[in-house]
């Protein structure tokens, strides 16, 4: 039971990174149709940010860390939702009205780009951070297995929820939001209305990246090293995270995100680690043969 | 009243297609102007050049306002709607289907919601100056609504209206960006008698109250012949005649157009009384 209890609390945490990240894949996909499999790259650039704003910090003899913590924060997001506009503007916004196949080719050469800039800048080998934030509560205890709650596992929770719960609103209930759904249903009938299409598109980047900075601050905090490649793999899962959601629909990639971090979690504790990414990528496949849109997609209903 | 709209020499070819050819016509401001002709004429590119969808291949498309004049044909899509206030609806209609009707009336409010909610900031903030202006929007809206029939639907989703419904929806959406020039592109298309009835005092009243200028692409005569203060007829992308209603419906040219050349006789005698009656009833 103990042990249970604690695989759910790792498996929430992860399933929050894994959740922000998928916002930014099924967000894009709704507007403009295409997967930025570039934006597991955005990720990682925000990781690597972080970590360098975070050894700028302690180095510069701050070290009162909620400040530190904040301050990495907000400058992460801004700097990551400028790569996410400058990605936008290079690869994909030349390439609109060009075919389908285009833009996809596009964000799989960004995304080789981005990691090998990364590597070639910050050298190939794994950068390791110390632990920044330590401490937690123990929930239970039954002499041979302790449940812990670590303060971090807190934090990204929590921020993990204000986040989903503060986009949710901006989309269903702002002006800013509904020029966003208005973008995503009928883009021809958006600009008619004088809506500028280009510039909601680049904003959906940005939040996308911005989103994808805070999954990237929390995940180098959370494992302690990150390197050039570890965009890959979480954007690819945070990508099956938006596919079993539903890809388009932002509370399923919420949900999708958090199933595939308690599924990984739950396949490492009581299997075999080494398959977690099998089973992953397993639930997926059953998912898409029995619902091929995804846990909330809505169904395409052709009129005839 | 003064011009509103110059067309000058519109030309629009598609690789060899000439959709339309040299055409030239002016629209005035507080007036109905509808544009007829038989299927394939170029009523729609026309509307498409106007509204920044297409680029057109040769012309000029003065829109008048006051001493500031708006090209057109040189403005990307969506500042034809926010600077120059264009505004259209579809042939076949598009709505934002999953929205609420009320949020299809403020998302064609959108510039001046963003705009007074500084981009959001101020909105998330929740400002008083961006609460007064939602509140005037949702007005808006609902005065809209209610012209067009629709409150009691506000809250539905867009596509679960009827068509009819949808139609008038997408009129008041039109209206809702504050146009100075509305473009119908068959409004009672798949419309009974008593709809269109209903639309001709709808168009009336727009034009009467809210003093704009409308451009009409319609085939139902009995609206066009009704509302209409002038009409331009479009063949094969040319002119062939313009006018008033009277002038329009007894143009040799015009008729010539609907009924074909040295056609009559090949049609059942039925049908050919019916295009008579068309075309001299309206």
């Amino acid at each position: 039971m103990e042990y249970f209890i604690q695989q759910l609390i790792n498996g929430v945490t992860l399933g929050s990174i894994y959740g922000l990240i998928a916002i930014g894949y099924t967000m894009v996909y709704g507007i403009i149709g295409m997967i930025n499999f570039a934006h597991g790259d955005i990720f990682m650039i925000s990781a690597f940010i972080a970590l360098i704003g975070l050894l700028v910090l302690f180095g510069a003899g701050i070290t009162w860390l909620p400040l530190v913590l904040i301050v990495v924060l907000i400058l992460s997001m801004f700097l990551t939702a400028a790569w996410g506009w400058v990605v936008e503007r290079i690869a994909y916004r030349p390439l609109r009205g060009s075919f389908r196949l285009a833009p996809l080719i596009s964000a799989i050469g960004m995304s080789l780009f981005l990691q090998n800039f990364v590597q070639i800048a910050q050298g190939a080998r794994i950068k390791p951070l110390p632990p920044v934030v330590s401490g937690g509560f123990i929930l239970m205890d039954s002499g041979d297995f302790t449940v812990n709650l670590s303060y971090l596992q807190i934090v990204i929770v929590v921020l993990t929820l204000v986040l989903m719960t503060g986009f949710s609103l901006l989309i269903s209930k702002t002006a800013l939001g509904r020029q966003q759904r208005a973008c995503e249903q009928d883009r021809t009938m958006a600009a008619l209305v004088g809506i500028n299409v280009d510039r909601t598109i680049s904003l959906t980047f940005v939040i996308g990246a911005a989103l994808a900075s805070v999954a990237g601050l929390m995940f180098l905090l959370y494992y302690g090293v990150i390197d050039f490649f570890i965009g890959f793999l979480a954007g690819i899962k945070a990508f099956t995270a938006a596919v079993l959601g539903g890809i388009g629909s932002l509370p399923g990639a919420m949900l999708g995100g958090l199933l595939i971090g308690l599924i990984e979690t739950f396949w490492s504790a009581y299997f075999t680690i080494e398959y977690k990414d099998v089973a992953a990528f397993s639930i997926l496949v059953l998912v898409l043969i029995f619902r091929p849109t995804g846990l909330l997609g809505q169904p395409e209903v052709e009129k005839v | 009243m003064s011009t509103l709209l110059a067309v000058n020499h519109l030309t629009m070819r598609f690789g060899g297609l000439t959709a339309i050819d040299d055409v030239s016509f002016a629209a005035k401001n507080e007036e109905i102007t509808a544009i007829i002709g038989p299927n394939g004429a170029g009523k729609t590119t026309v509307f498409n050049c106007l509204t920044g969808f297409y680029k057109p291949t040769v012309g000029e498309l003065l829109l008048h306002e006051g001493a500031l004049t708006h090209r057109l044909e040189r403005l990307e899509d969506f500042v034809v709607a926010q600077k120059a206030r264009v505004a259209r609806t579809f042939q076949n209609i598009r709505l934002f289907p999953a929205m609420s009707v009320l949020e299809n009336l403020l998302v064609a409010q959108h510039n001046k919601l963003m705009l007074a909610s500084g981009w959001t900031i101020k909105g998330l903030l929740g400002l008083h100056s961006y609460k007064k202006e939602e509140t005037q929007a949702i007005e808006l809206a609902k005065y809209w609504l209610d012209k067009t029939n629709l409150t009691k639907r506000a809250n539905d989703n867009a596509s679960d209206l009827p068509y009819g419904d949808q139609r008038r929806l997408e009129i008041a959406r039109a209206m809702c960006t504050d146009p100075r020039m509305l473009c119908l592109d068959e409004p009672a298309a798949g419309m009974n008698p008593k709809e269109s009835a209903e639309l001709n005092s709808l168009l009336q009243f727009i034009q009467n109250e809210h003093k704009i200028g409308v451009l009409l692409i319609e085939h139902d005569m009995s609206v066009v012949m009704e509302i209409s203060d002038h009409i331009i007829v479009l063949d094969y992308g040319r002119k062939i005649a313009e006018g008033s209603p009277e002038q329009v419906r007894n143009d040799p040219a015009v008729i010539r157009a609907y009924l074909g050349e040295d056609e009559d006789e090949e049609l059942p005698p039925e049908v050919a009384a019916d295009l008579q009656r068309e075309t001299s009833h309206g």
